[in-house]
């Protein structure tokens, strides 16, 4: 697998001026929002701090805690699945549908499905899969993968919008009103919710003491999905186990808080038995979570609860754009999650960071994440996952760095010291650091020459 | 070996060391009045409120909050409607539903939130299918927040139960706020006390 | 008190003015300091990149350097950064830990240290933009953190505002990184260059003439994108202002 090269699908979206522009300034305000609300809960880092620590003493009691939620779910009368990967999630999922002569799937959004891919898997054995939610909507209609995992659009302006409906949907190419376009959405989406046999939802929560699957969502379109046909299933990661419902309440304060700015989603919905005479079906999936779990410096991400707010506040991410990122999940979580699923594809990812830490401080669950996007610049180092050159240059400049004589040699033609000094600015691509900044004006001499000269005693 | 048992096994082998479980307080010294706070977070949310009607008479309330509706199908025995709710075979027998009313278990402050399990809806479909909801909701049911609220028991007992806060709402488009995305277009919560039994 | 000063590589080849204020600042406070002659580098440049094993020998040259000094302070926020919480490549002996504790960034060492209440010789009659670097706010803990919701301190500001006649001007999103990021500026050189475009417009737009900070590597990075943009900015390092150079 070709690796993501972040940095050149970067300058692609920085080149769409306006769609850069509208992307940094909303999910700027998102975060501006989110800060608004933190402020509104006083108790917010006593908050952070709890909902971490139930993350991570149901991490450790993992196994323990997904057999309870199992015996509750099937004391629910709900049908309960085991998936070790992808490919065996979308097994199950298609046997079950298949079973239930199922044509028409109507889903909201889950990430866990965008990560087995299981749209296009589907989508090969005659299953109809629509995604009800908008922004999931307008991504699969224009066959792109979400760009953020809150807001899966978020890199399109109402123009694009336009386009792609007018395309896919037949509406007005002229008419770019965000009303008029959500409407068309709304009502072309009405009848596959009437016809659909079955429904799928992901899961934000799954609580051991009662079986039951949590979905937090603004549109009723995961209820939709959930209560109108009569099968349902929802998938769901094995990390998204707490023990108890009261814990809900420290995870539900601060998901949209953290994510949106507001105080709660417009749903937060619970499910816990099947509806009358239909069925509920609930795949538990591991792709690569119990490996995970294994990794010290890693296991921690396992906490995330997908609110995105490490996107919004991510400068960088708000300047590249999430699909840059290559992976399913982009931003900080994405360059902390996606190596562990190929470590050779995602080995750029990384060092797509600024190391600035802000991530880590807007973060509910307290992952250190920009502490970890440093960590695995270390393991891909050792696995031999950085580029030749690069890796070269680290070995050169570190003698240098290493030896006062060797390194006064370096910079003692101080007129030419760029092209010698700081050699780690300068080696990736031809004067990378010149293409758009002015390169800083070589000084008459170094502090060290000037030292010697006036204050020097040898 | 099951993949059960395969994933089972790995996550035992793979598990830090035991973290322990913090008791969660609930957060509820100086809270501000329940009922003036569940008001100002449902507008908040782009839910509507709606004052009692004093001659009891809430078919009318319903009919003057929608006057262009056509069905309106009621849950709660306040309202008669004109969609009986035992004639529901299906759940998308309730597609052309204009206005569903139910009556909420109980509110929360701190969200503006409603409490709404199969026990109000009858058919949960309701919610969701209809264009817009009405929500009786008693004052009295107001808990302060969702520490609160998540210790009641309806959630242990429920089938289905949804924490529902506002109308149906998006802002995937550039942003712009549009209510009514695939829910409901509208949901008013109206001051109405239990019936004395 | 034995004092050493310790010179980034690239302050030392590009900004020599930055360590020579540093060096007369810290004079001018009555401190007597070193400057040992075999210093080079902290190793960050190397360790950042993930090849932490190539920067043994740098750390090893840096502790050999530093080693007894009560205090070793640096005109750099994100080396001291690197010092403090990633400098592991080499065993950690008491003398190497002993180095890293006692290596100070230099507004650390005046606010927290020293406890510096007058800069008399010290006057600046311009509008100011402070730019906080993301190792300095996040790390170091220069000022209250805007993801957080703490109450508002900011030790330059503290420092700066006993400097006579500046005025400080804030931009609207003054925590928001400049896209240096040491290597990251040129790995992922097209949002560095954007991060910096954005980052001097809002300092422009907020009234600055010029930009301060603590870091002359984010600084040397928005100059460089200020002069590309056309936007009239200047640019100086914190130790100046405080050492009463009128620029």
């Amino acid at each position: 697998m070709k690796r993501i090269d972040h940095a050149e699908a970067s300058s692609f979206f920085i080149a769409e001026k306006e769609n850069e522009a509208f992307h940094d300034k909303r999910l700027w305000d998102l975060r501006q929002k989110r800060d608004h609300q933190r402020d509104d809960v006083p108790e917010w880092n006593e908050l952070r701090e709890l909902a971490s620590a139930i993350k991570e003493h149901t991490l450790s009691h993992l196994s323990d805690y997904l057999e309870q939620f199992e015996d509750n779910a099937k004391k629910n009368g709900a049908h309960v699945h085991w998936a070790l990967d992808a490919e065996e999630h979308n097994r199950i999922v298609h046997e079950i549908l298949a079973d239930h002569g199922v044509n028409t799937l109507v889903k909201s959004k889950s990430m866990l499905t965008e990560e087995c891919e299981l749209r296009p898997y589907l989508a090969r054995r005659g299953i109809d899969v629509i995604e009800t939610d908008l922004g999931e909507r307008i991504q699969q209609l224009d066959d792109e993968p979400p760009s953020h995992i809150v807001v899966p659009a978020v890199h399109k302006l109402r123009g694009n919008v336009a386009d792609v409906f007018a395309r896919t949907l037949g509406s007005d190419p002229d008419n770019d009103d965000p009303h008029y376009l959500s409407e068309q959405a709304r009502v072309t989406t009405r009848p596959y919710f009437l016809a659909a046999e079955a429904g799928m939802t992901g899961g934000n929560f799954a609580v051991a003491e009662t079986g039951a699957v949590v979905v937090c969502t603004n549109e009723g379109n995961a209820d939709l999905s959930a209560t109108v046909p009569p099968l349902q299933l929802a998938s769901v990661g094995i990390e998204k186990i707490i023990p108890r419902t009261e814990h809900l309440a420290v995870f539900v304060r601060m998901l949209s808080r953290s994510a949106v700015g507001s105080p709660i989603t417009q749903y937060t919905s619970h499910y816990r038995k099947p509806k009358d005479g239909g069925e509920l079906h609930i795949v538990l999936v591991d792709n690569g979570r119990s490996e995970r779990l294994g990794m010290e410096d890693f296991w921690t991400s396992l906490k995330c609860i997908r609110c995105g707010a490490c996107m919004n506040t991510c400068p960088v991410y708000r300047r590249s754009g999430g699909l840059s990122y290559g992976g399913v999940y982009s931003g900080p979580i994405g360059i902390i999650l996606n190596p562990t699923y190929d470590l050779r594809k995602y080995s750029n990812l990384p060092f797509a960071s600024t190391l600035n830490g802000s991530c880590t401080n807007v973060c509910p669950v307290k992952i250190n994440i920009h502490e970890q996007i440093y960590q695995w610049r270390r393991i891909l180092s050792e696995h031999n996952q950085l580029p030749f050159v690069k890796k070269a240059a680290m070995k050169v400049t570190g003698k240098v760095l290493a030896d006062p004589k060797a390194y006064r040699r370096t910079i003692a033609a101080t007129d030419v010291a760029m092209e010698h000094l700081p050699r780690f600015l300068l080696y990736t691509r031809f004067n990378a650091w010149g293409k758009q900044r002015e390169v800083p004006v070589t000084p008459d001499q170094t502090f060290h020459a000037w030292y010697l000269k006036n204050r020097g005693t040898s | 070996m099951s993949s059960r048992k395969m994933i089972l096994d790995a996550v035992s082998r793979n598990q830090p060391s035991a973290a322990s479980l913090p008791e969660v307080p609930a957060f509820d010294r100086d809270l501000p009045p329940p009922w003036q706070q569940f008001q100002e977070r449902l507008a908040g949310m782009g839910g509507k409120f709606a004052r009692p009607v004093p001659d009891g008479n809430f078919d009318a309330l319903v009919r003057e909050l929608h006057p262009d509706a056509n069905i309106i199908c009621s849950a709660t025995p306040e309202v008669t409607g004109n969609r009986d709710l035992s004639d529901v075979r299906e759940p998308k027998d309730l597609d052309d539903v204009d206005v569903g009313v139910v009556r909420a278990a109980f509110g929360i402050a701190e969200t503006g939130s409603v409490y709404l399990s199969e026990m109000e809806f009858g058919v949960n479909a309701l919610g969701f299918l209809s264009q817009h909801l009405v929500v009786l909701l008693d004052p009295t049911d107001v808990v302060g927040n969702l520490h609160h609220a998540y210790r009641r028991r309806e959630f242990a007992d429920a089938a289905y139960a949804v924490l529902m806060t506002g109308p149906s709402a998006t802002a995937d488009i550039e942003g712009v706020l549009i209510h009514g995305a695939q829910g409901v277009r509208s949901l008013t919560v109206v001051e109405a006390p239990r019936p004395s039994v | 008190m034995r004092v050493a000063l310790f010179v980034p590589c690239f302050i030392d080849a590009f900004f020599p003015e930055v360590a020579i204020a540093t060096l007369e600042l810290l004079e001018r406070l009555g401190i007597e300091v070193e400057y040992p002659l075999d210093q080079t580098c902290c190793g960050q440049p190397v360790a950042n990149s993930g090849c932490q094993e190539d920067a043994a020998g740098a750390e090893a040259l840096f502790v050999k350097n530093f080693a007894g000094f009560d205090h070793i302070v640096t005109p750099s926020g994100s080396c001291t950064h690197h010092i403090r919480y990633h400098f592991d490549a080499i065993p950690q002996t008491d003398e190497v830990k002993q180095v890293r504790e006692r290596t100070f960034e230099l507004v650390e060492f005046l606010h927290d240290i020293l406890e510096v209440d007058a800069f008399p010789w010290a006057e600046f009659p311009h509008k100011v933009g402070l730019h906080n670097s993301c190792g300095t706010l996040r790390s170091l803990r220069h000022a209250s953190m805007s993801e957080l919701g703490e109450p508002f301190f900011s030790k330059p500001l503290a420092l700066l505002s006993k400097v006579k006649g500046i005025e400080m001007v804030t931009p609207s999103r003054p925590d928001e990184c400049c896209g240096f990021g040491g290597t990251f500026s040129v790995f992922e050189e097209p949002v560095s260059a954007k991060m910096g475009y954005d980052k001097v417009t809002d300092h422009k737009n907020a009234g600055a003439e010029y930009i301060v900070s603590a870091d002359n590597s984010c600084l040397m990075h928005q100059k460089g994108c200020a002069e590309r943009l056309g936007v009239d900015l200047k640019f100086i390092h914190i130790a100046q202002i405080l050492n009463g150079d009128n620029a």
